[in-house]
């Protein structure tokens, strides 16, 4: 079932750059990327693109196909419409580098803000630590991000109103909450969320959610529980009266 | 000319940000000294994400028979006794500190009953043993120690690619590399350098490595004067998906066969049970209902012998798929859905045991493994051989150059069990840091030479001089040719005419790869890179063949199909390889040291 395909990719940098049509023959079972690939090995030598695993786990190749956020390695051939011609583009939300390739730094930058991981005392006298399964479930879910981006892509407050420096984005508040939760973390982020991380800018329109390609419940089962929290240390009348007049000591 | 480029003056400078690399900077920041890190992809993108089923240590916490005694057997046994013995006992009594410190430091482990982290069977072990985070182990591994390590002043270098080593006299000075996003050369000083490069398996058409895997840091080392050793020793992996074409090659972990899944060839024959080798009898189950007791945790029971050694599952699959009983598109069927016999709610728990697996099939295949058997074969997946390395320090015979990991060598011997892997990089890149970083501070800084650097400049910037046309080609042409010669005649299956055959072929390329061409910039132009990286392949491919046409039997991820059986004198030898004065590859063997008695004296007790 071989059949003739049009990509067509955006080439350029940071200066600028147009989409360009590449005709190509696709066989049964292909991804995008395998025809990005083909084209690079064939067409465009120098097309760039990034990519590790091939395989979903690396989050690599985030790219925009047919305008929507995506890894292209997961994305199949037989899911898109190939009548017509498939628009592949760099993730919008980040300067680009060249072709596919975004500048994604601004993310490693953020992340080493956030207070790491710090740890009770270990429960047993041999330095280990006890915790039931049940209770790491939910960190195990914010765990499983492979940091593609693609959550800051699709988000509005970073995409469409560049709030870069007063806003983390849903990956770093989904990191943020897998350290809040962590049965051991005894370190306090809520300050900061409140503050220079900008926690209230984001309204709950759960775009991040819908393209994440682990399924990890954003929205809902980090951001909002962040949310909660900051609203209960810092907006809650009677949580504050109480804080105040509580026993000390 | 060195002045030109922008130069970084690090004490240790680790290049690879893996598993094995970002341990040993970790490590090495730790000692107080100042860390460059060199990073191919993007930071938290290297091949260790991969890893699905776990990290071998022997911890006791689901049975508490289990010992660093019996983990090193187990290694020793896998690996068909070439192992560095010293190595797999450091390993085996070093690997569960190396876990808990991870808990430490953030893992998020999946739990016993007890609230302990919970181990599970893997191939070639003999208790449960691989702490697990479902099946995404890797990527619990290489993000912990990411966000640890972003923390400690490490000077993190993403994108870079290293084209050569520098060397003042006979040690090591730094390395010469290029930033993939902007093609600007640099040069990297250091007193002491750790090579955490991964694996090789690129070199190869069918593989379950990334672009990545090209064997940059054994082809690195080797051309800097290092000694490689047992080069032959490839492991292919008997799980890797064969449909659709796009996906071929892709692992599918052994945690599959540890929760229960099966091999089955067109039959629907359990073929493994036709061939159980005799060192493994006394623990394998010869009953499928023992079996399956096995992998629900039945302290009782024997292993099923699906969890046989890599080497042997994928040497069963080729059997059955050459003799014409295989699956349509020339593997045979693993299959997790039959547990619905066995268990109520078995699509629920595959996909809680195995969700990566369950998605991977699903997205890429349109096939849901809770009801469907799938379609797998063997693929090229981790390299036993690499970098020789003292196994106290993972020192290389360079003075100042360390190398930890895929890269390195000899803990696995002649096969890796499954799991020992991730275990391998957690210890042994905390004492490559470490050691390091004694050498970086025993030690005054190096001079680097700018005649060396201009050298390495030359040569990474010469396929843009060549002109297109007239007998030049495009890199990705001599790349396929090289894969496909590979697997063809170096494969899983070996036989010594095919193997000349590839030598000779592998000059050939070396001719064409020379004469290669690219067009364009300097600016992220993955054709350029792909021409670097020929060498790294040529080199590592030559070295593979070298060492597989002298070992004249089969041990381990070696098969011969001239020599179908081992040699007993040839389990007294590895084979190391070196750079002569006139720039051949020189192979020569050389005796393993004996093993003290108190270790001997382990393996007897274990059989």
């Amino acid at each position: 079932m071989n059949k003739t395909v049009t990509f067509r990719i955006w080439r350029g940098d940071a200066t600028g750059g147009k989409f360009v049509d590449y005709t190509t023959e696709i066989t049964e079972g292909l991804v995008v990327l395998d025809v990005v690939h083909k084209i690079q090995a064939t067409q465009a030598n120098d097309l760039a693109v990034r990519w590790n695993c091939k395989a979903g786990k690396c989050g690599s190749c985030s790219a925009e196909v047919n305008g929507m956020p995506k890894l292209m390695c997961m994305t199949r051939m037989d899911t898109l419409n190939t009548d017509k011609p498939i628009t592949i583009e760099p993730m919008r939300a980040f300067p680009s580098i060249r072709d596919l390739a975004t500048d994604v730094s601004w993310n490693f930058r953020v992340k080493t803000k956030i207070k790491k991981f710090k740890p009770r005392a270990p429960d047993a006298a041999d330095g280990t630590w006890r915790m039931q399964q049940e209770d790491v479930d939910r960190v195990q879910e914010f765990r499983k991000c492979i940091e593609c981006f693609l959550c800051q892509d699709v988000c509005h407050v970073l995409r469409d109103h560049h709030l870069h420096d007063e806003f983390i984005g849903p990956r770093f508040l989904v990191y943020t909450a897998a350290l809040e939760m962590h049965p051991l973390d005894t370190e306090n982020r809520l300050p900061e969320l409140k503050q220079a991380q900008g926690i209230g800018y984001c309204n709950i329109t759960k775009c991040c959610t819908k393209v994440c390609p682990e399924h990890i419940t954003i929205t809902d089962n980090a951001i909002i529980p962040l949310k909660e929290r900051v609203v209960d240390e810092y907006y809650d009348p009677f949580g504050w009266l109480w804080k105040k007049i509580r026993p000390q000591g | 000319m060195a002045t030109n480029y922008e130069t970084f003056d690090y004490d240790v400078l680790v290049i690879g940000a893996g598993g094995a690399g970002l341990r040993a900077a970790i490590e090495a920041s730790a000692a107080g000294v100042k860390v460059g890190l060199i990073c191919k992809s993007l930071l938290g993108k290297a091949h260790t994400v991969m890893a699905e089923g776990g990290m071998a240590a022997a911890m006791g916490n689901v049975d508490d028979r289990d010992s660093w005694k019996v983990h090193f057997a187990d290694t020793m046994r896998g690996g068909q006794y070439v192992n560095n013995w010293r190595m797999a006992e450091l390993h085996a009594k070093e690997a569960p500190a190396r876990v808990h410190e991870l808990e430490a430091w953030g893992a998020v482990f999946d739990r016993t009953k007890e609230g302990k982290i919970s181990q599970r069977n893997f191939g070639g072990h003999r208790y449960p043993r691989l702490a697990h985070v479902g099946d995404r182990t890797g990527l619990e591994l290489i993000r912990t120690l990411q966000d640890h390590g972003i923390h400690q002043g490490i000077s993190v270098h993403m994108e870079y690619t290293i084209v050569s080593l520098l060397k003042d006299g006979d040690r090591v000075a730094g390395a010469f590399g290029y930033d993939r996003e902007r093609g600007r050369f640099r040069v990297f000083k250091a007193k002491a350098v750790v090579v955490c490069t991964g694996g090789l398996g690129r070199a190869y058409a069918v593989t379950s490595n990334s672009w990545e895997g090209t064997g940059d840091g054994v082809s690195l080392a080797y051309h800097a004067g290092a000694e490689l050793l047992d080069m032959e020793f490839i492991q292919f992996h008997p799980t890797g998906m064969i449909w659709p074409p796009s996906v071929r090659g892709i692992l599918v972990t052994e945690s599959v066969r540890g929760e229960g899944g099966v091999l089955r060839n067109k039959d629907g024959k359990r073929f493994m049970y036709d061939d159980i080798p005799d060192n493994y009898k006394s623990q394998t189950s010869t009953d499928p209902e023992e079996g399956w007791r096995y992998t629900q945790n039945d302290k009782n029971a024997k292993r099923p012998p699906e969890l046989l050694t890599r080497d042997h599952v994928a040497r069963c699959i080729n059997r059955e798929v050459k003799a014409g009983r295989g699956s349509p598109h020339g593997g045979v069927f693993l299959d997790i859905s039959w547990i619905k016999e066995k268990i109520p709610n078995s699509a629920e728990h595959i996909k809680r045991k195995l969700p990566s697996m369950y998605h991977q099939f699903m997205q890429l295949a349109n096939l849901d493994i809770t009801k469907e058997p799938m379609e797998i074969g063997p693929t090229t997946h981790y390299a036993m051989g690499g970098i020789r390395v003292n196994a106290e320090t993972q020192a290389t015979n360079i003075p100042g150059l360390y190398a930890a990991g895929e890269c390195a060598a000899g803990l696995h011997g002649a096969n890796r069990l499954g799991g020992n892997s991730l275990s391998d990089l957690i210890v042994f890149g905390k004492r490559a840091g470490e050691y390091a970083a004694i050498y970086a501070k025993e030690n005054p800084a190096a001079n680097v030479s700018e005649a060396q650097v201009a050298a390495a400049y030359r040569e990474a910037i010469e396929p843009f001089e060549r002109p297109a046309g007239s007998g030049s080609e495009g890199p990705y042409q001599v790349q396929y040719d090289l894969q496909n010669m590979m697997q063809a005649n170096v494969g899983i299956v070996r036989l010594q005419n095919e193997m000349e055959f590839a030598l000779a072929g592998i000059d050939k390329l070396k001719a064409r790869a020379a004469k290669v061409a690219v067009q364009g910039h300097l600016e992220y132009n993955p054709g350029w890179h792909t021409a670097i990286d020929l060498k790294h392949l040529l080199t590592i491919s030559e070295a593979i063949t070298l060492g597989a046409i002298d070992r004249k039997e089969s041990r381990g991820g070696h098969f011969r199909e001239d020599f179908p059986n081992k040699d007993p004198e040839a389990a007294k030898y590895n084979s190391v390889i070196s750079k002569a004065a006139d720039g051949s590859m020189k192979l020569r063997r050389e005796t393993i040291p004996p093993m003290p008695e108190a270790l001997k004296q382990v393996i007897e007790e274990m059989k």
